[in-house]
């Protein structure tokens, strides 16, 4: 089986995220770069079908160099082999069409990705490369089984899963739920610098977003606290008449 | 401006995050249609005609009796065309989310995804949406002449607005192919007779300091005096107390409630980023220093065993039961 994966290298959840002075980027300075949480799912995903099924995996993402970093920590999982494009992305489309030029020419029978990056949330990439590789995809996946070229996947939605039914070649987009992801074993780590990586030039058309600007949000909280001072029950009812009365919620 | 709002249906019904999308097209104003994609479209279109929509399209097919995404993008992008739609809103649901990324691929179009407000500036649409786990918002313009959107549920009010005139219904024939079948839905699972976090207008949750599943009766009755859903944070996920469904953050759910109520949660970015976007926000924790606070609208530094059940009695009193 030969199984694609896509990762991003995204800033680290906890990491303080400061506004550029453009306006309209982050502020790189001490920002901490890894592996996107969701990939992770899709990585060991991928580890799994191939040594149930023999294969190869090999991981792609879209970046400058260091955006290798990510490859790095996926070959340390276990991947087999890498691919680094490089190129400029303005926006997820981009970012898209620069994948679907990478996988064509691959003959992938599996291609996973993770529900969403976690730097602008978008979900939108498994969906968009879909259609330009003309592939079935399900997204938000918490279960998958593979039987031939028929695959069953459970998709989270509101209220409950959906059950799809795919044909392989397809693309699957991990949700948490999907497996646990494994740690990179010490002697897995040093075996990855070993692996190749591969550095392809991605040519996308013209971006169709523009950022106009980047903000801190800036709701303004009520932010009333009370204290209990020995009687909780007095606290409860004046919480409850502020819902009531300030907030207007009840 | 012709906008497009496609209606997601689950059970024959109307869905209500397409009924804020209609809300939030006629809040950018233009002419608003609807389209409707399914193998049975009778009840939908009755449905929508009761809608305050100058248009209701429509393209049908027996095998959308199994919901596919690439199907109902290719319909979605063929409707769009037939209606001449500048701006296309989608609700950003799972299913919504799913396609449109794809009706923006089919039509070369721009896509921003879930939005939480538009506005404009020089005639142009500028969407804002919140990145980097809520910590920062970005706004955006689309610069190609077709322009998608999904919209966050919740933000809007599920318009309700009678029509001025009944809307004309068209029917659309799209070119499907079975290639596009590839993918089928072919069963939806609902978790038993609760409300989903995700679609719910309040939601109170509970972390580890409630301590065990044991005590999760004082969530549900709180949940419950409210007419609530009940959520939870990943260490009560990961403790095994609740079911992942109910987990809200950043590998769980992301919601917009109207009012949200954090019971023994820390509030630990990774759940502030699933819940930061609520209305308003309540906090109950023993810790005066917990992160929680700083988002909070409202809140009470004391012991949850102790304040919930007498904040119970008096919701209930208030809401008249
Ligand atoms: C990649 C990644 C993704 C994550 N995704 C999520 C996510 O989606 N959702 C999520 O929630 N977390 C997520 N987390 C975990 C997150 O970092 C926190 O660990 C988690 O939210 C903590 O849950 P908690 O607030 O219930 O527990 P704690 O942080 O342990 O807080 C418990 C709180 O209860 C209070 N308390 C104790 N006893 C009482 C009492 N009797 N009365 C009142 N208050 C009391 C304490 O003061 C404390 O503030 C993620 C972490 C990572 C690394
Ligand atoms: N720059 C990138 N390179 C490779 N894969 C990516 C990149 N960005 C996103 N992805 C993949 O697409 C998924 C969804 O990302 P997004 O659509 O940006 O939310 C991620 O979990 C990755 O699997």
């Amino acid at each position: 089986m030969n199984i694609i994966v896509c990762v991003s290298h995204v800033p680290d959840t906890t990491t303080r995220i400061n506004v550029a002075g453009d306006a309209k980027s982050i502020d790189p300075a001490g920002v901490k770069f890894i592996l996107n949480p969701y990939d992770e799912l899709a990585v060991e995903e991928a580890l799994r079908l191939r040594d149930k099924m023999k294969g190869e995996v090999t991981v792609i993402t879209v970046g400058a160099d260091n955006a290798k970093e990510a490859i790095r920590q996926a070959l340390a999982m276990g991947a087999d082999k890498g691919i680094l494009v490089k190129g400029e992305k303005k926006d997820s489309w981009q970012v898209a069409e620069m994948l679907a030029q990478a996988i064509k020419p691959l003959n992938a029978d599996l291609i996973l990705l993770g529900k969403q990056s976690i730097d602008f949330d978008g979900m939108e990439i498994a969906p968009m490369l879909s259609e330009l590789l003309d592939l079935p995809a399900a997204t938000v996946v918490v279960g998958l089984t593979i039987d031939g070229n028929k695959a069953t996947a459970e998709k989270e939605v509101e209220g409950g899963r959906e059950v799809i039914e795919i044909e392989l070649p397809c693309i699957i987009a991990a949700q948490k739920g999907l497996n646990d992801p494994r740690y990179p074993s010490l002697p897995n780590i040093m075996k990855a610098k070993q692996k190749p990586v591969q550095e392809i030039q991605g040519a996308p058309s013209a971006a169709r977003t523009e950022v106009v600007q980047l903000t801190k949000p800036e709701k303004k909280r009520a932010n009333k606290i009370l204290k209990t001072d020995g009687n909780p029950t007095h606290a409860a009812h004046e919480l409850a008449r502020m819902l009531h009365e300030e907030a207007k919620v009840i | 401006m012709n906008i497009l709002v496609y209606l997601e249906d689950r059970n024959g019904q109307i869905r209500k995050p397409s009924l804020e999308a209609i809300s939030a097209a006629h809040a950018l104003g233009g002419t608003v249609s609807v389209a409707i994609i399914a193998a049975d479209t009778s009840a939908l279109i009755e449905q929508a005609k009761s809608l305050n929509v100058s248009s209701v399209i429509v393209a049908s097919d027996a095998r959308m009796a199994n919901y596919s995404s690439r199907a109902t993008g290719r319909a979605l992008a063929a409707i769009a065309r037939e209606a001449k739609a500048d701006v296309i809103l989608i609700g950003a649901t799972g299913r919504g989310k799913d396609l449109a990324p794809r009706v923006a691929v089919r039509l070369e179009a721009g896509y921003v995804p879930e939005v939480t407000t538009f506005a404009s500036e020089g005639g142009e649409i500028i969407a804002t949406h919140p990145v980097y786990a809520g910590k920062a918002q970005m706004s955006l313009k689309v610069t190609t002449p077709v322009k998608v959107f999904s919209t966050r549920p919740n933000l809007w009010k599920a318009s309700k607005d009678a029509p001025a005139a009944e809307p004309t219904v068209q029917n659309v024939t799209v070119d499907w192919s079975d290639a596009d079948f590839k993918e089928r839905t072919k069963e939806l699972v609902l978790s038993q007779g609760k409300i989903d976090v995700a679609e719910a207008d309040i939601i109170v949750s509970g972390g580890r300091g409630m301590r065990g599943p044991e005590n999760w009766t004082l969530i549900e009755s709180l949940a419950g005096a409210f007419g609530a859903a009940t959520g939870a944070s990943r260490a009560a996920v990961d403790a095994g107390w609740r079911p992942h469904s109910e987990q809200v953050g950043q590998t769980g759910k992301t919601v917009s409630p109207t009012l949200y109520v954090a019971v023994g949660i820390s509030g630990a970015v990774q759940h502030l980023a699933g819940m930061s976007s609520a209305k308003t926000i309540v906090a109950i924790n023993k810790d005066e220093n917990a992160p929680i606070f700083s988002i909070a609208d409202y809140g009470i530094v004391g012991d949850a065993f102790e304040i919930l059940p007498p904040l119970t009695e008096e919701i209930k009193k208030l809401r008249g039961h």
